[in-house]
């Protein structure tokens, strides 16, 4: 890309940048350094405010490039993603976003841990949290590099290394020094922001093939090389059954993961009640719906205008495809309206990378502070202030995202994304729902709801093709791939209930009856919710 | 909250702490383990505990009594009759579209009207349906449920705080 892409899009990066910094810092002057305030921003959103939150959290970098990409490569299987990544919301509006609201504090280990021993359910439940997030986080920083790559045109090493290191460290700044508040408006910003993008380059596409889409969807066939087939199933993940079951698999890790991540759990806390949670989840599902269908149309699109050929040279893996396709849109590569648009494109795709990285971090901080820090600490240590371990926290798991990111950097990012999704359907889902539906669950099929879950999918992941094996592994040369399946959850995601099961049944203590009438009383009243 | 004047409410706060505030103060002030006495004997003085037991409730039966009330049972089963049929049915439309398009792509790349397949109606149809069943559920919460659950939370939080006035 030319001198001129770069500049612009580095200028409104950074105009980007100084806006949320000034975000923290206006939201820091009014914090009061309460934990209320800082994981929960207060707890005072409004259902459109944190609507717009969720959408902006959920909304990631894999989803704007990712997805789009994988529809210009390889057509309708693309599609399957967005379908998934919407469906799931039904899962979190129906059987989780009022419950855990009215039930919990600040974390998902909040709502099991009131009706078990709370130290082993929270460690349990606090590991996995914090495994989630971290797997999130990588992918996240993998996005950046990447598109750092593209920004300045060559794979320069150490361009990528700083870029990881920079979000890294700008999103540990927004963490602790702004806490929810700040993350939350940042949030927002960045939702409007992407959704702004995402409208105009829509409106773009169809306004060239004059709100034709047969004709769009005619155009992006004939210039795939498949025909027909383009616009069928079976072009990424038709081949032998390992790839269909791949699919499968992950379709069950987007539907089931959702209602797990620690991340999205946590914003139904910055609303007052159950009813503000509900329909913050409506406008949510409305902002995210509308997001994905659009996202359909950029990937027929840019399959259409720039072509699959010209994605695939740019990017092996697709996520190249939106910028391309904005460059087109504005007029080319020599033209002014094709600089802009490409720079607003990059800058935006940035944007959201930045603000959704702020969140999972704030996020796991939380469970690190109020999960593990406090059930782990000595008894007669002096108790620390718990948001002052969380500011910490957000400084270690900082540290660790960017570790693992240049670690990581080559693999896939939608791909990663769906590791997190698996491991939260297999980790959090099960516990979270046993203990909110379950009469007779017991601490022992808390506990081992979650590393029944947790331990499987991370092993399985270990012995998978992404990790050895195969020349794209993270560890190519050696060869300890035991598991066909790159994503695990169709495997792993019953082995989290079917512990839970076993864990309640072998339990040798009976379930607490009045504990369970009270978190059900509470769950679906929202009597005595923080 | 009447008939415990303040001095007396702070009692059984120690007494349990896990009633109060069951997500946050037992972990605060011992390690997390209510059941384990041990852990527990500064905050359990024994003498507070002697006349409660017989005569007045504790939060916890007021959370099973309320539980077993028809109103909460009336509350649960309306939540219950629209999220089981609901989410079977979406779970179950999901999971036939994903491992339909798995194995049998040529039953998805059948045309329905010009380049628009089987596959790509059944794409949107999901979001459609999200969309529909999204309204239905925030329509049948705001209509049959919320009225009903809001009264039982003014009502269950009353008794609880009798309770704890009561207890000591």
């Amino acid at each position: 890309m030319t001198d001129d892409h770069q500049a612009l899009a580095l200028v409104l990066f950074s105009a980007f940048v100084a806006v949320t910094l000034a975000i923290t810092t206006w939201a820091g002057r009014h914090r009061q350094g309460s934990a209320e305030e800082f994981y929960a921003g207060g707890r005072l959103f409004s259902p459109m405010e944190n609507g717009f939150a969720i959408s902006g959290d959920y909304m990631s970098a894999a989803s704007f490039l990712g997805i789009s990409g994988l529809i210009a490569l390889h057509g309708y299987d693309g599609m399957l993603y967005s379908v998934g990544f919407l469906v799931a919301w039904l899962v979190v509006l129906f059987l989780v976003a009022e419950l855990v609201r009215n039930c919990g504090r600040f974390t998902l280990a909040d709502v099991v841990a009131a009706r078990m021993r709370e130290r082993p359910v929270r460690i349990a439940a606090g590991t996995s949290s914090v495994t989630v997030s971290v797997l999130y986080l990588v992918a996240q920083m993998v996005g950046a590099g990447s598109l750092v790559a593209l920004l300045l045109g060559g794979t320069t090493e150490a361009a990528r290394t700083w870029t990881v290191v920079g979000v890294g460290a700008l999103m540990v700044v927004y963490v602790s020094l702004g806490g929810m508040r700040a993350t939350t408006w940042i949030q927002i910003v960045k939702a409007v922001l992407l959704l702004g993008g995402t409208v105009t380059l829509t409106a773009l596409v169809l306004v060239r093939f004059h709100g034709d889409v047969d004709r769009l969807l005619r155009t992006a066939a004939g210039r795939s090389g498949h025909g027909d087939a383009f616009l069928a199933p079976g072009l990424a993940y038709g081949g032998d059954w390992t790839s269909r079951f791949d699919f499968i698999s992950l379709g069950l890790a987007l539907v089931l993961g959702t209602a797990g991540l620690p991340h999205i759990l946590s914003r139904f806390y910055t609303v007052p009640t159950a009813r503000a949670a509900r329909r913050s989840v409506v406008w949510s599902i409305g902002l995210i719906g509308g997001f994905y269908l659009m996202t359909i149309v950029l990937g027929f699109g840019a399959a259409a205008l720039v072509g699959p050929d010209a994605v695939r040279s740019s990017n092996a893996a697709g996520n190249t495809a939106v910028p391309l396709l904005a460059l087109d849109l504005g007029g080319g590569a020599d033209s002014t309206g094709g600089t802009v648009l490409f720079a607003v494109v990059a800058a935006v795709a940035f944007a959201t990378i930045l603000a959704v990285v702020a969140g999972v971090t704030l996020a796991s901080s939380a469970s690190v502070a109020h999960d593990l820090y406090a059930s782990l600490r000595r008894r007669n240590a002096k108790p620390r202030s718990e948001v002052a371990v969380a500011r910490l926290a957000a400084v270690g798991i900082g540290a660790a995202a960017i570790g693992l990111g240049l670690l990581a950097r080559d693999l896939n990012v939608a791909f990663l994304v769906g590791l997190a999704f698996a491991v939260a359907a297999s980790a959090n889902l099960p516990v979270l729902l046993y203990s909110l539906f379950w009469r007779g669950f017991t601490t022992r099929g808390a506990v081992w709801a979650v590393w029944g879950g947790l331990v499987p999918s991370v092993v399985l992941v270990l012995l998978s093709p992404v990790v050895s094996g195969s020349p794209q592994s993270l560890f190519p040369d050696v060869d300890f791939q035991y598991f066909p399946l790159q994503n695990p959850g169709l495997v792993s995601v019953p082995l989290g209930f079917l512990a839970g099961w076993l864990g309640t049944l072998t339990s040798p203590e009976a379930p607490d009856e009045a504990k369970h009438a009270e978190t059900e009383v509470r769950s679906l009243t929202g009597a005595g919710a923080a | 909250m009447e008939t415990s004047p303040g001095s007396h409410h702070d009692a059984p706060y120690q007494d349990d702490p896990r009633y109060d505030d069951p997500w946050y103060d037992a972990l605060a002030s011992g390690w997390g383990e209510p059941a384990a006495v041990g852990a527990h004997e500064s905050t359990l003085p024994p003498t507070r505990r002697e006349p409660a037991g017989e005569t007045c409730r504790t939060a916890a039966d007021v959370y099973l009594e309320v539980q077993r009330s028809e109103a909460f049972q009336e509350v649960r089963s309306r939540y219950r009759r629209f999220v089981v049929p609901a989410g079977v049915a979406f779970f179950g439309w999901y999971v036939a579209y994903v491992v339909t398009a798995t194995t049998a792509p040529t039953l998805m790349a059948r045309p329905v009207a010009g380049a628009v397949n089987v596959g790509m109606v059944a794409g949107i149809g999901q979001f459609l349906t999200t969309f529909v069943l999204t309204w239905a559920y925030a329509r049948h919460a705001r209509l049959r449920r919320d009225r009903a659950a809001l009264e039982l939370r003014w009502d269950t939080q009353e008794l609880t705080r009798e309770a704890r006035g009561g207890a000591s």
